[in-house]
């Protein structure tokens, strides 16, 4: 009987082993990205561009273009924009990070709201449409993620410096920007492809959720990786089971799943301070 | 002989302004260089513009005759702050381990003479046994270890370190002292920031800084009375065992020795 629900939803169901297999490949793809967005304390601007998709994603759906095309052109335009802000006024990044996450946001519920046949869609750009994946869309998320992971494979000397100190990775021969840039590039990918399954609010709390928890007992950012990925996985797989039986959305059953997992794996750690990692001295 | 690292008319500070100008210095192989000052004095950002961290201001600062950060596998830099350092999950050979890559590059292969290297500064600094142990279950003073042993893991011909002996008891100054003169003698040159006379007095030659040059050259020769008032605003005398400060400027509360 219980086997019966924890497995017959996916059984009986192809839409919802594609959502499955697609919720699967964006654990995989945030597991990556989101342990050095929780490293490198990237949140915010993780955030923002998950945030600032939304009026490209508005303006191609008003030309009759993909999405994701749109949402691409809004992470880039993102990117670039808080660049040129901290660049050219002094200003600190978080302050042109806000400044734009606001802008973009805004901009997109203003021209979401002058269609009511955008109403819906606004809906599912948010929180996504993860039992309504179709068999193309997996192959893209699969790409975007073998993507992810090899520039992260690629890269993890640079990213590892960059992490510890972006001093070290300068002075090693990998300039900081450039490493910076390509780490961007690879939150924007991230949110781009994922928003689609679970939307552009809850592919933060993907991005965060698990690679936050993953961080309260890996001792090895490869085990941080793998664990973030692992938990975001089965955040999946319970937010499905969740939306399935209880008829509640299933992107935020997933997203809810992941934080439900932090909190407990804290109050776990607090709990018994053997499983985490240990508090600081512990060595002396 | 292409000189470690050699300045004429450097002037180096921030975003265009001068912290300190006019610096000229030439560091030969093998030499000690200490720059010397109280807080803010530019230490750190001489130290910096020399690692290719920040551009000079105005004149040319070279390293083994080229522009700084042209040679990253010959330069090993530590900094005074790992601000994230804490919340990574890293153990200690991990972090030591990470001076190789400058030599390896994005793809290069770690091998045995990599880890050897590792192994050794781990074991110079005295934490080879804490090899597995996470970065962030240290002490201030492990740390400051760590971080000493992963410079001298980079196995670089000049090494610039900010305040290395911050944090170290007693046995680990002893520790890092002597393995600096080993570096030197083997032909390496180091230059490092500190406002600790005593170690400047060790060092082949000091540079006194407090917003300008106060002085440059031997560091015996240097370390007068008056150099070290205009560079801390205090007097100091020569005793065994080192320079103790004895008065401060303008202070009318007697000569008091410490």
């Amino acid at each position: 009987m219980i086997l019966d629900s924890l497995v017959t939803p996916f059984t009986a169901n192809a839409f919802m082993v594609n959502a499955l297999l697609a919720g699967v490949l964006v654990s995989i793809a945030c597991g990556i990205v989101g342990t050095f967005v929780v490293l490198r304390g990237l949140a915010f601007i993780g955030d923002a561009l998950a945030h600032g998709v939304l009026p490209g994603v508005a303006i191609a759906m008003l030309l009759g273009l993909p999405g994701m095309l749109g949402a691409a052109a809004g992470a880039l335009g993102m990117i670039f924009g808080i660049g040129f802000i901290t660049r050219r006024s002094n200003l600190s990044s978080d302050t042109a990070i806000g400044l734009l996450f606001v802008g973009m946001l805004a901009l997109g519920v203003a021209i979401v709201s002058r269609s009511h046949a955008f109403s819906g869609d606004l809906v599912r750009i948010l929180f996504g449409e993860i039992l309504g994946i179709r068999a193309s869309e997996l192959v893209t998320q699969l790409l975007a993620t073998l993507v992810i992971a090899a520039l992260a494979v690629v890269c993890h000397r640079p990213f590892l410096l960059l992490c510890f100190s972006p001093e070290q990775a300068e002075v090693s021969g990998f300039p900081p920007r450039r490493y910076h840039a390509v780490m961007l590039l690879m939150i924007a990918l991230t949110v781009v492809v994922s928003f689609r399954t679970v939307g552009t609010l809850l592919v933060f709390g993907m991005l965060l959720a698990p690679a936050a928890s993953a961080a309260l007992f890996s001792r090895k950012i490869i085990t941080m990786v793998l664990s973030a990925s692992g938990i975001g996985a089965g955040s999946v797989y319970a937010g499905l089971l969740a939306s399935y039986h209880f008829n509640i959305a299933a992107g935020a059953a997933i997203t809810l799943a992941a934080s439900t997992v932090f909190f407990l794996l804290l109050a776990l750690r607090q709990l018994a301070p053997g499983l985490g990692v240990p508090a600081r001295g512990a060595a002396r | 002989m292409t000189a470690a690292a050699e300045a004429r008319g450097l002037s180096v500070g921030y975003q265009g302004e001068a912290v300190v100008a006019d610096i000229g210095f030439r560091l030969e192989p093998g030499q000690l260089l200490a720059l010397v000052g109280s807080n803010g004095s530019g230490k750190t950002t001489l130290l910096k513009t020399i690692a290719g961290l920040l551009p000079p201001v105005a004149g040319a600062i070279e390293v083994f005759g080229g522009r700084p950060l042209s040679r990253p596998a010959e330069v090993a830099y530590m900094g005074q702050f790992h601000p994230s350092s804490f919340m990574l999950p890293l153990r200690v050979h991990d972090v030591v381990r990470m001076a190789r890559f400058a030599r390896r590059g994005l793809f290069g292969r770690l091998g045995a003479g990599d880890e050897r290297a590792v192994q050794e500064a781990m074991a110079v600094m005295g934490v080879d046994k804490l090899s597995h142990a996470p970065l962030n279950a240290l002490s201030g003073g492990q740390r400051q270890r760590v971080f000493l042993a992963q410079a001298f893991a980079r196995d670089a011909d000049l090494i610039l370190l900010d305040e290395p002996a911050a944090n170290l008891d007693g046995a680990a100054r002893g520790i890092y002292r002597r393995h600096l003169r080993s570096l030197t003698e083997a032909g390496r040159s180091v230059v490092l920031a500190t406002h600790d006379i005593d170690e400047a007095a060790e060092c082949d030659r000091t540079m006194l800084l407090a917003h300008r040059v106060v002085a440059y050259g031997v560091s015996a020769e240097i370390l007068t009375q008056k150099a070290i008032l205009s560079t801390f605003g205090m007097v100091g005398k020569y005793q065994e065992g080192g320079i103790v400060i004895v008065e401060r400027e303008h202070g009318h509360d007697g000569c008091q020795d410490h």
